[in-house]
């Protein structure tokens, strides 16, 4: 099984198309919406992630290609500035992952990518600009 | 024995002078003992690193040819406004000065992504910004407008002067109300769903000497990356009040007021910063250096973060309607463990001072006085304690008459 968080990016003639469900049913994905947004330009915007069979992922994401949606890692959409960083732990509560997180013995901040689903509630936060989401 | 200054500064000259941060003293201590520990350690060195609002720089910017009277006029650094209300071509920029088309809380919450704080950040990394000024002319001074990009380098005098800093303890801020709010101290969730706290505890400077025993004015300090002074108390200065039996206030109590030249300073401790729906303020890097004369002094440098305690305050009615209450108290080492208890709610803590930055400025400090760098000044008056008779006013409103 694997899993992954991808950002979908459909154009306009698609987003009325019922895309995941064939995700589902022809390739044995299981799909968890984590952020879906129609953009002013009417394209769809979501993040996704993704559980399934190696085959079943490669072809889906084929499938996903092939109809004209558009796909990128989630990592690729959100950074960390660390050198902005100044460790002063005010994202730490609200992030609701702990993929920002501070080690207590030093009270050093790290941001670890794999777990962010790209929420956004650390942006409003953090007094310093660190966070970036280009979603 | 007791140790004079100048006997500090003769070891810190010969490269003799045993120096340990507030944390290192801690433990030294508890192995030593406090005698021992007082005869064998000279300087302690604090640091704090956070945002601070009662901030800001005054510069000399050299006259123009033909000379303008900025005094009176309107000048603007990236166009955010500063003070002229002096001479010609002095002007004071202050930290959460904001451009005059930024939309504040017009749209709420406001982003309040530039600022006055942000020019002084940029200033230091020398980088040019825009100086624009109009000026009503005078005789001698006939020029009206003024355009021109302006660094550091380029300025006679560019000075950080900063009326309060390193407040001595803070609130811890809640929010009891049921909808989110966006304050100084962070955004707050509903119905007390975080706490907010922002002081560096046991590395802390007025920490380490709650009666200000040591620290007054000429105090020599580490100030934004760079030298400064403590020119005096800070504004709100407030020493008389409830304290523990060590001496530490429960409440916010003592400050700083502090000065350096801004052109010794650097980027990395001068950090602009924003909050949501609040404005734009400066986070500051300041380390004090605790000289350890005697046995008294030492120990209180030994303070650590679980005797430190602070109040619980509500930021959605008490704070803003000035009513005097405290929800609770919770001690430093609770709040940096990522979580209290408030009237039997177990509630996550963030902090908003960087404890990690904090203890880089006090190991800052540390080196710059091993290594002969930095040396320890004898304060010309020592700042109001308990016993000063300082009273921390309200504003009583007087109506005014109209005629």
């Amino acid at each position: 099984m694997q899993k992954k968080r991808i950002v979908l990016n459909y154009p306009q003639h698609l987003v009325d198309q019922p895309v995941l469900s064939k995700l589902v049913k022809d390739y044995d994905l299981v799909v968890n919406i984590m952020r879906a947004r129609i953009t002013p330009k009417e394209e769809g915007r979501l993040v996704l992630e993704l559980t399934g069979k190696r085959a079943g992922m490669e072809a889906g994401l084929k499938y996903l290609s092939e109809i004209g949606v558009q796909t990128q890692s989630l990592a690729q959409d959100v950074k960390w500035h660390e050198d902005r960083c100044t460790h002063c732990t005010a994202c730490i509560s609200v992030c609701p992952m702990k993929a920002l997180d501070v080690q207590r013995t030093n009270m050093e901040v790290s941001f670890k990518r794999d777990k962010c689903i790209a929420c956004e509630l650390c942006i409003p936060v953090c007094p310093y600009q660190a966070m970036e989401i280009l979603f | 024995m007791a140790k004079t200054i100048e006997e500090i500064n003769d070891k810190i000259k010969k490269g003799k002078a045993v120096v340990l941060t507030a944390e290192e003293i801690i433990g030294y201590a508890a192995e030593k003992g406090a005698k021992k520990a007082a005869q064998e350690v000279d300087v302690v060195t604090t640091g704090t690193f956070g945002p601070m609002c009662s901030s800001g720089a005054y510069f000399n910017v050299g006259h123009t040819k033909p000379r303008i009277k900025l005094g009176g006029g309107k000048t603007y650094l990236n166009d955010v406004p500063v003070y002229t209300g002096l001479a010609a071509v002095d002007f004071f920029l202050g930290a959460t000065a904001m451009p005059d088309d930024d939309p504040r809380n017009r749209i709420y919450p406001g982003k309040f992504a530039y600022g006055g704080a942000y020019v002084i950040e940029e200033l230091v990394a020398g980088k040019d910004v825009r100086l624009t000024a109009t000026a009503y002319g005078t005789d001698c001074y006939p020029r009206k407008t003024l355009e021109t990009y302006i660094s550091l380098k380029d300025m006679n005098e560019a000075v950080l002067f900063n009326i309060r800093n390193a407040y001595q303890n803070y609130n811890v801020a809640v929010n009891l109300s049921d909808r989110m709010i966006y304050t100084y101290m962070g955004v707050l969730q509903p119905k007390m769903g975080n706490a907010n706290y922002c002081n560096a505890g046991q590395l802390s400077p007025l920490m380490n000497d709650p009666f200000y025993k040591t620290i007054g004015i000429g105090t020599r300090i580490f100030l934004g990356g760079g030298i400064g002074y403590v020119v005096g108390n800070g504004t709100q200065h407030n020493p008389d009040v409830k304290r523990t039996e060590g001496g530490i206030p429960k409440v916010t109590a003592g400050t700083l007021a502090v000065k350096g030249d801004l052109k010794m300073m650097s980027p990395k401790w001068l950090r602009g910063t924003s909050f949501t729906g609040y404005g734009v303020t400066l986070t500051v890097g300041i380390g004090v250096p605790i000289p350890v004369l005697n046995e008294e002094i030492l120990r209180y440098t030994t303070v650590r973060d679980e005797e430190i305690l602070a109040q619980v305050v509500d930021y959605s009615d008490s704070y803003p309607q000035c009513n005097p209450g405290s929800l609770g108290e919770a001690n430093y080492r609770q709040l940096k463990s990522g979580r209290i208890t408030v009237q039997g709610k177990e509630i996550p803590t963030a902090g908003l001072s960087s404890y990690l930055k904090a203890r880089e400025v006090a190991q800052t400090l540390k080196e710059w006085i091993e290594a002969g760098k930095f040396f320890l000044t004898r304060p010309v008056e020592l700042l109001p304690s308990v016993d000063s008779g300082v009273v921390l006013k309200t504003l009583k409103e007087r109506p005014i008459k109209k005629i």
